[in-house]
């Protein structure tokens, strides 16, 4: 990314992206949701509310949890971004991913993908959280039809599988 | 009608000496960006008015928090994630800490950051009613220098601040005086995470000799800017906590508060529960006062 920045011109940023590297030419205030949806085709991520308000285009941007829709791809550059799609081990689903099937933790499925990426974030600060903070680890997406006592469910029964295990 | 990136400019100049550089070039027209939870959605809704946005959220000189031996300074590009994880902000800044964990949700809080709350000058944010009663002082630099400002008078008018269009917010400093106070904060909204405050109360206060020998009060989303109970401090200042007190405090609160109606809530409604804070508040101070 240089200084000089004039509009209308193009930039070069690379970013890893579930562990490839990434490099693209863009405008700096795209949006890193729109990149992702649009540039390397990852339509995992949702746009809900497109005001950091609802959670669904959540993302990890260097291991914490962000909205994609307020992120301008430039702040991006040279991080590491993980999506929905890099959430499971090639066709082995992560441990929140079965847990949200098993739970009926996913309807329409749009809340879905950053409801996980909200899970998985809690889940590496806090390995045992307690159902308070779950509740708050979940605070900023918004779910409109699943119900969210199947969703804190979910995350309940993934947080103990991956403690036995 | 969303905004099209191809009329925006982005730079990352990379230093706060190289962004104070172009801000003192070009007075006016740069809107710096750091986290983006504001900036982003006025960006998205077709409705920054600024095409020209310089970055600082790559600039390490504004993450730091310094503790020093009479005073914390938190770089003003800190994140409320970072506020909420300092042990010692936890510790001697309890209301800083708990207004933190109420801004926005988790995703939030990792780009919203404390600087960028400031200079956004929402009278509804709820990190500032806690930074007036610490009485914080603000660092401002800019390439003519850098001066301290308390922030009791960094807030002018509505979305209206004591920054030069040269000069950026480098630090935030909380004096280390407050740690024998009662502290207490509430907000009251639709819920916690996500939702603007209808009414937010930050306070600190000492009694000795069962009178109030110091107090601080601070409220949000009742004034066209985050206030500090001014009159209602003086009040209150060596009186005794006693039914004819608290009933005075809820007439001088209604009286320094400017409320309005807005989609979150109506000026009566904000101006009882204004009332009923600073009244929880002062039978806290009390009850704890008397158990110490």
């Amino acid at each position: 990314m240089n200084s000089s920045g004039d509009a209308k011109v193009k930039h070069d940023v690379s970013f890893t992206v579930n562990g490839e590297v990434k490099r693209l030419r863009v405008h700096p205030m795209e949006r890193l949701l729109d990149v992702l949806r649009n540039e390397l085709g990852l339509t995992g991520t949702k746009e809900g509310c497109g005001e950091g308000e609802c959670g669904s285009c959540s993302v990890l941007l260097d291991g914490l949890l962000v909205n994609s829709c307020l992120v301008p791809v430039a702040q991006a550059d040279g991080s590491n971004v993980v999506t929905i799609e890099g959430i499971a081990a090639h066709s082995l689903l992560h441990p929140l991913q079965k847990a949200f099937l098993e739970c009926g933790g996913a309807q329409c499925g749009i809340c879905t993908p950053g409801m996980i990426l909200a899970a998985v974030h809690l889940l590496e600060k806090k390995p045992e959280p307690t159902q308070a903070e779950i509740r708050e680890g979940l605070a900023g997406n918004l779910c409109r039809c699943t119900g969210y006592m199947q969703i804190f469910e979910a995350v309940t029964k993934a947080a103990q599988q991956r403690v036995a295990t | 009608m969303r905004a099209d990136p191809a009329d925006y400019k982005l730079v990352s100049p990379g230093s706060l000496q190289s962004v104070l550089s172009l801000l003192s070039a070009e007075p006016n027209q740069w809107l710096p960006i750091a986290g983006g939870t504001d900036v982003m959605v006025l960006y998205s809704a077709g409705k920054l008015s600024n095409r020209n946005l310089v970055n600082l959220w790559n600039i390490p000189e504004l993450r730091q928090i310094e503790v020093l031996p009479k005073d914390i300074r938190i770089g003003a590009a800190c994140t409320y994630t970072a506020l909420r994880n300092h042990d010692f902000i936890s510790r001697e800044f309890p209301l800083l800490a708990t207004a933190a964990s109420w801004t926005g949700g988790i995703a939030n809080q990792n780009r919203g950051t404390l600087g960028g709350n400031i200079a956004n000058a929402s009278p509804a944010a709820d990190s500032l009613p806690a930074l007036l009663v610490y009485d914080a002082e603000l660092t401002l630099v800019s390439m003519r220098g850098e001066r301290r400002l308390p922030y009791r008078e960094f807030h002018t008018g509505y979305k209206e601040t004591a920054l030069a269009p040269d000069e950026l917010i480098r630090d935030i400093s909380l004096p280390r005086r407050f740690s024998g106070y009662v502290a207490h904060t509430r907000k009251v909204g639709a819920r916690n995470a996500q939702a603007i405050s209808k009414v937010c109360l930050a306070a600190l206060g000492r009694i000795a000799n069962s009178t109030i020998q110091d107090v601080h009060l601070s409220l949000g989303s009742v004034a066209p800017i985050p206030l500090r109970l001014n009159e209602t401090e003086r009040m209150l200042s060596g009186k005794k906590v006693e039914p004819s007190l608290l009933e005075a405090a809820r007439r001088t609160v209604a009286h320094e508060i400017r409320p309005i109606d807005d989609i979150r809530s109506t000026a009566r409604y904000r101006a009882a529960v204004a009332g009923n804070l600073v009244v929880e508040f002062l039978e806290k101070l009390a009850a704890e006062s008397a158990n110490s």
